[in-house]
């Protein structure tokens, strides 16, 4: 009770109360169990408790958003890295258990070898690919190593998104789960035998898949000198860390949705973990994405079109999984990065990790918090249509531009110096024989018209000597 | 009897991960996990410390690690007197902050793991 005139006893503590949970607490939720880990502000989990959790997160991400549909086939990206690691690893025992709650997709796995980027020698790279595939081959489920050269040979058709599908309702997931099931009723009494994860009509999947399904016109062969050559020259001429980062994430998702739509996957996995999404978020402020958090932080990203990336990691964060790694010996394969012992200033990418992580330790909502306005943002669309504006799109991102058609119809004709000094101009030759880009690319906007030259150099330092634009 | 602080300390410092996959032998391990680029490539340090008056605590462990082990930029396993947020420290498996991080008293035999979340997706 509050009197006039009273003293409190002690002054209010203006620091968060000391951290005090001894080895002497119980877990949290069985409240028996000797506590291994503590999650968020003090949760204190014993090993079993927090197997479960963990667990139960992953499942309840992928049924509350109802995305994946059985016998869907889904591409799991794997990095080789910690996250993406648990993620193949929580499908791997997902797709194994004998209970209703099976997951219930066919899976495959992609890895991009992205030494040649990082400045990795040839015999780095293939130590590192050897280990991958001694787990590849463990894990079981057909897999496919792209070198990240590979992005030279793509066809120019995965700029151009494909029409969606229709978004489904909420009936269609159900009535597909419960036709699904019907039709395991259906195998299991005709004795179909031990391929429960096989779904029907999809015998042409090898299941356990010991051999490397590559594209069956390109055999499995290590890239050229040539183009290794020419995947560094791109990367050296990037003058900055954040613009490198940014390049590699581009050609790194357009490989993997190219071997996705070679081998008919339609939803791709990522491994993002919650920690990553709200450093992601974070950084993608700073550089100007704003307008496209959604897509670029959400659970689903549609902006491809025919293929839907999905995160089912977004909220497990990273101290979580490298528990959860260490506690059930999920294995994982170190492949230094890009900004390996790069310095705190080094990228904005770089700052953006240094500042979260500080703020969580002190602030160990940090990360909660961040997380918890990404789920808030929504995807809305431009001028209110439903489906995806069929405007241009950005040749990086493959989102959809955020300038005005009138400003583009200007911009065509090579509008007022205040466009044009903003926006760049992308020349698409009719013969494909390369792509250019000019003027700081804020935007970018299709064009038509001859390639000046065919030469990617997205910080649009390449001046083309073409009189018809002028810059 | 002699107070313990003064008896040197035998235990182990890891670095990264020593996950084992199912069905690999033991000699086909080469599971790496980037914080031990910093300690010469070396994952599993056996370390003996020194009997002292005051006793070992993780805090005086990052000092003599820092001094001992760490071959390179150490800014980027520790920043003032604690570890880089970012990287966990596991004592004989459970987490350091159920045993009172910094002020967790070092016994004998104990296992100190350290592993980096900053890599990898």
């Amino acid at each position: 009770m509050c009197q006039v005139g009273e003293d409190y006893a002690e002054p209010a503590s203006e620091e968060p109360p000391p951290r005090q949970p001894g080895r002497e607490q119980k877990c949290v939720k069985c409240k028996e169990g000797l506590p291994v880990v503590v999650i968020r502000a003090g949760d204190a989990f014993c090993r079993d408790c927090f197997k479960a959790f963990y667990i139960h997160k992953f499942r309840a991400v992928l049924g509350k958003n109802r995305l994946i549909f059985p016998g869907e086939k889904v591409l799991l990206a794997w990095s080789g890295g910690p996250s993406s690691s648990s993620m193949v690893w929580q499908v791997l025992e997902g797709l194994s258990r004998e209970s209703a709650k099976r997951l219930r997709f066919v899976p495959g796995i992609v890895c991009i070898d992205e030494g040649a980027a990082c400045g990795l020698s040839p015999e780095a790279r293939a130590k590192t690919l050897a280990e991958m595939k001694l787990i590849l081959q463990t894990v079981g489920f057909p897999w496919h190593v792209v070198a990240l050269e590979e992005v030279f040979d793509l066809p120019p058709s995965v700029l151009r998104c494909f029409a969606q599908e229709p978004v489904e309702t909420e009936g269609a997931y159900k009535a597909a789960v419960d036709s699904f099931l019907q039709q395991q009723h259906v195998l299991g009494a005709e004795g179909a035998g031990d391929s429960p994860s096989l779904a029907q009509g999809e015998e042409q999947l090898s299941w356990p898949c010991t051999q490397d399904p590559q594209n069956p016109q390109s055999p499995d062969r290590p890239p050229t000198a040539a183009q290794t050559e020419a995947l560094s020259r791109l990367f050296d001429s990037v003058k900055t860390l954040t613009a490198k980062e940014e390049l590699l994430q581009a050609l790194r998702t357009h490989l993997i949705l190219h071997v996705a739509r070679t081998h008919g996957y339609s939803k791709v996995m990522t491994g993002d973990s919650c920690t990553r999404l709200a450093i992601k978020l974070m950084t993608s402020l700073a550089l100007g994405r704003g307008a496209f958090l959604a897509w670029d932080t959400g659970f689903s990203d549609e902006r491809h079109g025919d293929v839907v990336v999905v995160r089912p990691m977004r909220e497990h964060t990273l101290k979580e999984v490298a528990f959860y790694n260490h506690l059930f010996a999920v294995p994982s394969v170190f492949t230094p990065a890009l900004d390996t012992k790069a310095p705190e200033k080094a990228s904005i990418h770089r700052l953006m990790e240094a500042f979260m992580l500080r703020l969580q330790d002190q602030f160990p909502s940090t990360v909660s918090t961040v997380y918890r306005t990404s789920e808030k943002l929504v995807k809305a669309p431009r001028h209110g249509c439903a489906a995806s504006p069929p405007g241009p799109r950005c040749l990086l991102c493959m989102c959809a531009l955020d300038i005005d058609t009138a400003g583009a119809a200007l911009l065509s004709q090579g509008g007022p110096p205040s466009l044009r000094h903003r926006a760049a101009v992308l020349r698409l030759p009719r013969e494909h024989e390369g792509l250019a880009l000019r003027g700081p690319p804020a935007t970018l906007h299709l064009g038509r018209g001859p390639a000046p030259q065919p030469e990617l150099l997205p910080q649009g330092l390449h001046r083309a000597a073409d009189p018809g634009v002028p810059g | 009897a002699t107070p313990p602080a003064s008896r040197s300390l035998r235990g182990s410092v890891s670095l990264g991960d020593e996950a084992v996959c199912p069905g690999i032998e033991a000699h086909d391990r080469a599971w790496r996990g980037g914080a031990e680029l910093l300690f010469d490539g070396v994952k599993k340090h056996q370390v003996t410390l020194p009997g002292q008056e005051e006793p070992w605590d993780i805090r005086n462990l990052l000092v003599w690690i820092k001094k001992n082990l760490l071959k390179e930029r150490p800014e980027l396993f520790i920043q003032g007197d604690s570890v880089r947020p970012g990287i966990l420290v596991l004592i004989n498996d459970a987490d350091w902050e159920l045993l009172g991080e910094l002020d967790y008293q070092l016994q004998d035999q104990d296992s100190i793991l350290f592993i980096s979340t900053l890599h990898g997706g």
